[in-house]
């Protein structure tokens, strides 16, 4: 792009020698960043943004060692069961096995379905359109009623993304992201979403046959042992007690999480809807069918875990290299309180380059959402203290309680709680919403100089 | 010193405003744009073409979500494989997509650039909205 056309003059740049600022193509030459290194949520990427994960991973390192520990044990007793029955079981164990890693990494390390947040023209249309039908003394209506196969679904406004949440998405407190959403699981260290559904499905399936086949495994040793040396002794002399309780335990709670799950898969809920009871007849028995079913199980199974995965953020584009410098510059200069206007220093090209770039489209790409680094960190301050105080409930509470269909699950009802919370501490940050999103120069430059030396957002423009 | 130039200097169209065409949700969650004409482009082009355009978006994204027998054929070998092949292989949604962004590269080039417009793929915005941006018309002389 042109690096040395058109520049504000920033403040910052006077306080630097002469030298080094009559080189400005030099001092630009930065490594072009990519994307996923602005992404406003709390989320981590790995391997230059192919692989992503929660921030807190929660338990994911302790599911791994178990499974590892478990396998570990059962392979170092096979010998025992292999002499006196078949070769097959290593290698019915040792493929188990490795389904349920492969599947575990997936799970954790794709992204669920993560909604990218609105950019500041699609926030500020959206306000205008919900501020211009409401009088002055109400405030304005955060909820939108649509129809979807003829029955009524509000979809809920999000206040840190902006934008109105398509149906069956719900915005996950802990990675700070709307997803199209099923619930956030920490045994896995990320949110189980669209996207990544049919890899944790997959997962507890394949870890359900893993754990039985060991079970049985360790009945079988056991049992023959105690043939030979009497029961007590037996137990004593085999590490398969390790393993018995372990997977004693742990089976009934996989297999319970397994038919929840076969549950809502053949009728297309999701785990969020299931808790929440949005389809089980609160309104009475006419108009409370679930809107998304299609009412053929094997349709069902077939539309949840063959269905398409749409990937909706782009973590392995690159943001332009100068995307920062406007951004940054723009919010320090006075800006009249037009946010198109402030998009025209931003994206402003000909139609011509417009050609060029769609031939360079990765370029263009990373253009218009040159706006979510502007206004999300914006409220990512605003409400990240609201998911703070919900942090210790979750990871306490969403353990093994999906398996134990008797206790509601809290994680999943996190998101609507962490929603009325981030309500409560936007509308006081926003008391006039319009005006806030109007009008960013005041509290840009104040969050600028805040953000400086945070996350690299990119608002340091020389380097 | 960093240079100044005038907006004027440079000579390109500023961004007059966008519009955003929403989702469309009454057959469920598959993606589809409304096909309604919204009332600011009825200054640069015409409904007919506009409709055209946005009925053929929607037709490539149903062909891509469509559940056939080519989707359960990769979902089930997916399945055997642990889901490895996906990092081989590229889906049929995926194909389709980058069918998507071509059609969308051809309709800019042929009807929307010279009517001083853009067409934004909507994958870019979360598929939620299809987001046309108005430049200013330089030729007409006044402003917006």
């Amino acid at each position: 792009m042109k690096n040395c056309e058109y520049q504000q003059i920033d403040p910052r740049a006077l306080s630097v020698s002469p030298l080094s600022a009559q080189n400005p193509a030099e001092k630009k030459v930065q490594r072009p960043r990519r994307k996923w290194e602005a992404f406003p949520g709390k989320n981590r990427f790995f391997c230059d943004g192919r692989l992503i994960l929660a921030r807190q991973n929660g338990v994911l390192p302790l599911t791994l060692g178990l499974i590892v520990v478990t396998s570990g044990l059962f392979f170092a007793f096979c010998p025992f069961l292999v002499e006196h029955l078949t070769v097959c079981i290593p290698v019915i164990g040792g493929v188990l096995f490795l389904f349920v890693v492969a599947s575990l990494l997936r799970t954790s390390f794709t992204d669920p379905g993560i909604l990218p947040r609105a950019t500041a023209d699609e926030a500020a249309d959206i306000e205008r359109q919900i501020t211009s039908g409401s009088s002055t003394y109400r405030p304005p209506p955060r909820t939108k009623e649509i129809l979807i196969n003829q029955q009524v679904v509000k979809l809920k406004y999000c206040f840190t993304c902006k934008m109105f949440r398509p149906p069956r998405t719900s915005h996950c407190s802990l990675c700070d992201n709307c997803v199209r959403f099923d619930h956030h699981c920490p045994w896995v260290g990320n949110c189980v979403g669209k996207r990544n559904y049919r890899y944790f499905y997959s997962f507890i399936i394949s870890l359900s046959f893993l754990t039985s086949f060991i079970f049985a495994c360790v009945i079988t040793h056991i049992t023959l042992s105690q043939a030979k040396k009497g029961i007590v002794q037996a137990v004593q002399e085999s590490p398969a007690v390790v393993e018995l309780v372990i997977c004693f335990f742990s089976i009934w709670s996989i297999l319970g999480l397994s038919g929840f799950h076969t549950y809502l898969v053949a009728s297309n809920l999701t785990t969020n809807e299931d808790i929440k009871g949005s389809w089980s007849g609160k309104r009475g028995a006419e108009e409370s069918g679930n809107p998304y079913t299609y009412s053929n199980i094997i349709t069902n199974c077939c539309a949840t875990l063959c269905g398409p995965m749409p990937p909706l953020i782009d973590r392995r584009g690159f943001l332009p290299p100068d995307e920062a410098v406007p951004a940054a510059a723009a919010s320090e200069m006075e800006l009249p309180p037009f946010t198109p206007k402030s998009d025209a220093n931003m994206c402003t090209q000909s139609t011509k380059d417009v050609l060029e770039r769609m031939l360079h489209s990765s370029d263009f790409h990373g253009l218009c959402p040159s706006g979510n680094p502007k206004t999300s960190p914006l409220v990512q301050e605003v409400s990240s203290s609201a998911p703070a105080t919900a942090e210790p409930s979750l990871s306490s509470g969403c353990s093994r309680q999906l398996a134990r269909q008797a206790v509601v699950d809290p994680c999943p009802l996190l998101p609507p709680v962490a929603f009325s919370k981030s309500n409560r501490r936007d509308s006081l940050h926003s008391i006039n919403p319009a005006f806030r999103l109007a009008s960013p120069s005041p509290t840009l430059s104040r969050r600028a100089l805040v953000l400086g030396d945070g996350p690299d957002i990119g608002f340091i423009p020389q380097h | 010193m960093a240079e100044t130039h005038s907006l004027q200097d440079l000579q390109q169209p500023a961004v007059s405003s966008k519009v955003f065409v929403q989702r469309d949700y009454s057959s469920g969650t598959i993606c589809k744009f409304q096909t309604k004409f919204p009332s600011e482009l009825e200054s640069r082009m015409d409904k007919q073409q506009f409709e055209e355009t946005m009925q053929s978006l929607n037709n490539l994204y149903a062909e891509a979500e469509k559940l056939g027998g080519k989707s359960y054929l990769e979902g089930c070998l997916a399945c055997l494989t642990a889901y490895t092949i996906f990092l081989c292989m590229e889906t049929h949604y995926e194909k389709v997509l980058k069918k998507i962004a071509k059609y969308i590269k051809d309709q800019n080039e042929k009807i929307y650039a010279p009517r001083g417009l853009l067409l934004t793929d909507p994958i870019e915005r979360g598929l939620r909205v299809v987001e046309i941006t108005i430049f200013e018309d330089r030729s007409i002389g006044s402003g917006r």
